[in-house]
């Protein structure tokens, strides 16, 4: 009871906001061009998902955040995994990638676009190689962190590579794995915007873009919305899954 | 010999690029090292270098600073005061997950080029892991510490002055770590997208004038910079807070 009482005050709360928000739009305290009224930002997003092609855009972004995110998961916990279940990879790789992982994903941009041109193909390069890095560095942790007696149990059971792989090391990590597939996805919505912006590609990052080029303040906000609920489902989304993969761990 | 393996994989891997980007012949994305290292070696004896390097770093630093105090504010009233916390929780639900780049148009539209846009947007994104992190810091103060405050009659002032804000703080240097990677990040994706000033806007020229050894140069030059400025507050979290520090690392 409390609980929702509290929320309801928090709904309230957030109300209160969107209204002080129209009251300083609709008295043009801040000039229309750049902030629109709330009523104008709903509008706009109505009718740019009904008659306009912003649902488009959204399935754009979403379709090139999930492209990008999906390849480097796969690839990023496989290397991870290889790289974390032996020390001597771990000590000859290990600097390295821990130099690589403080750049920029951004600043690749203009590489891939060299390499590939203003292409889906340059997005989904950049979004890959930036979300790569949180999934493969919490993997290669997860594994070599795996508590060493049970490594001892799995020889004295004689398990193979593979099996103590699959049973052992892998249910330990996994924590960790979904804990960098939940970054790396925050990271690919980000990049996939910015490739949007640069590239010209179908997506939202192109709609805001170029509804602030045309000062149409309305359309901005709109997609800025669009953008924070992919936000919101997506993390909701990793989070649902996280507490089912790890229900074992609450007993 | 430590040294000896972490510097192994590198040396083979600029050996290869050398031979490979000699065998394939001139190209738009790809350069030899050595030619790349010729690049940077004339940018930065021509200025052109440390001088985008200097717009980057205000504009990242600017934006930090301004973010992080922010969100140390509000961390620091949202964890001492729960009833705060609790109207204010859907609000941020709300606005954390929007992808700091979808606030590019917004400020755009309101402020034009230059530097208070990349202020203004490396700001919003270093606000929520200060608040965050700031937040769960002051929820895990010792009771007892609390305690002492309050047997000892503090004004609520004093005991946020006095105890809690110096007991969270070896937490909260770690948020600020993660800011300041943050900010250099944003900073880069900001002149990268739209901005034209600084380094991302100079990996971006480069490359579009068709000079891949500058604009990989440019790219090592990046990742060069956030390797030292996280190197430096590593080191900084060392010195002013020893083992309180290494103590919150393992958590």
């Amino acid at each position: 009871m409390k609980a929702i009482a509290w929320r309801l005050a928090s709904v309230a709360v957030l109300a209160g906001l969107i209204g002080l928000w129209a009251l300083v739009a609709n008295y043009k305290l801040v000039s229309p061009v750049f902030l629109p009224t709330p009523a104008r930002a709903w509008t706009a997003l109505w009718n740019g998902l009904l008659h306009k092609d912003l649902a488009a855009k959204l399935m754009g972004t979403i379709g090139h955040m999930l492209g990008g995110w999906v390849v480097a998961s796969i690839v990023g916990v496989a290397l991870g995994a290889l790289i974390g279940s032996s020390k001597a990879a771990r000590e000859y790789i290990g600097p390295t990638l821990e130099f690589l992982r403080p750049l920029p994903a951004s600043a690749v941009i203009p590489v891939a676009i060299a390499l590939f041109g203003l292409s889906t193909k340059m997005a989904l390069g950049v979004i890959g190689f930036g979300a790569i890095w949180p999934m493969l560095l919490s993997t290669l942790h997860g594994f070599a962190a795996t508590e060493p007696r049970l490594g001892e149990v799995s020889q004295a059971l004689g398990l193979s590579w593979f099996s103590r792989i699959w049973k052992i090391s892998l249910p330990s990590a996994t924590p960790d794995i979904l804990a960098g597939l939940r970054l790396g996805l925050t990271v690919a919505l980000i990049l996939a915007v910015v490739c949007e912006m640069i590239g010209g590609l179908d997506g939202l990052g192109q709609y805001v873009l170029l509804a602030a080029r045309a000062y149409r303040s309305a359309d901005i906000f709109a997609g800025v919305i669009l953008l924070g609920l992919v936000g919101v489902v997506a993390n909701a989304a990793l989070s649902a899954i996280e507490a089912r993969a790890l229900r074992w761990r609450a007993r | 010999m430590k040294v000896f393996r972490a510097l192994l994989l590198p040396a083979l891997l600029i050996l290869l690029a050398e031979i490979g980007a000699r065998l394939s012949g001139p190209s738009d994305a790809i350069a030899p090292p050595s030619a790349i290292a010729v690049a940077l070696v004339g940018a930065l004896a021509d200025g052109s270098l440390l001088a985008d390097t200097r717009d980057t770093l205000v504009s990242a630093f600017g934006g930090l600073a301004l973010g992080a105090a922010l969100g140390f504010v509000l961390g620091l009233l949202l964890g001492a005061a729960p009833t705060l916390d609790k109207l204010f929780e859907l609000t941020i639900e709300v606005l954390r997950p929007i992808p700091s780049v979808a606030v590019i148009p917004v400020a755009l539209v309101a402020l034009g080029f230059g530097y208070r846009l990349e202020i203004s947007i490396v700001a919003f994104a270093c606000v929520w892991p200060l608040l965050v992190l700031t937040r769960a810091a002051v929820r895990s103060v010792e009771p007892r510490l609390i305690e002492v405050a309050r047997a000892l009659k503090l004004s609520p002032y004093d005991r946020i002055a006095k105890i809690v804000a110096p007991a969270s703080l070896p937490r909260v240097f770690v948020a600020f770590r993660l800011a300041a990677g943050v900010s250099l990040v944003v900073a880069v994706t900001v002149e990268i997208a739209v901005n034209p000033s600084g380094l991302g806007n100079g990996v971006m020229t480069a490359g579009q004038a068709l000079r891949p050894d500058l604009m990989l140069a440019y790219l090592v030059w990046i990742g060069l910079v956030g390797y030292a400025l996280n190197a430096s507050l590593v080191l900084a979290q060392a010195r002013l807070f020893g083992r309180a520090a290494q103590a919150e690392a393992a958590r």
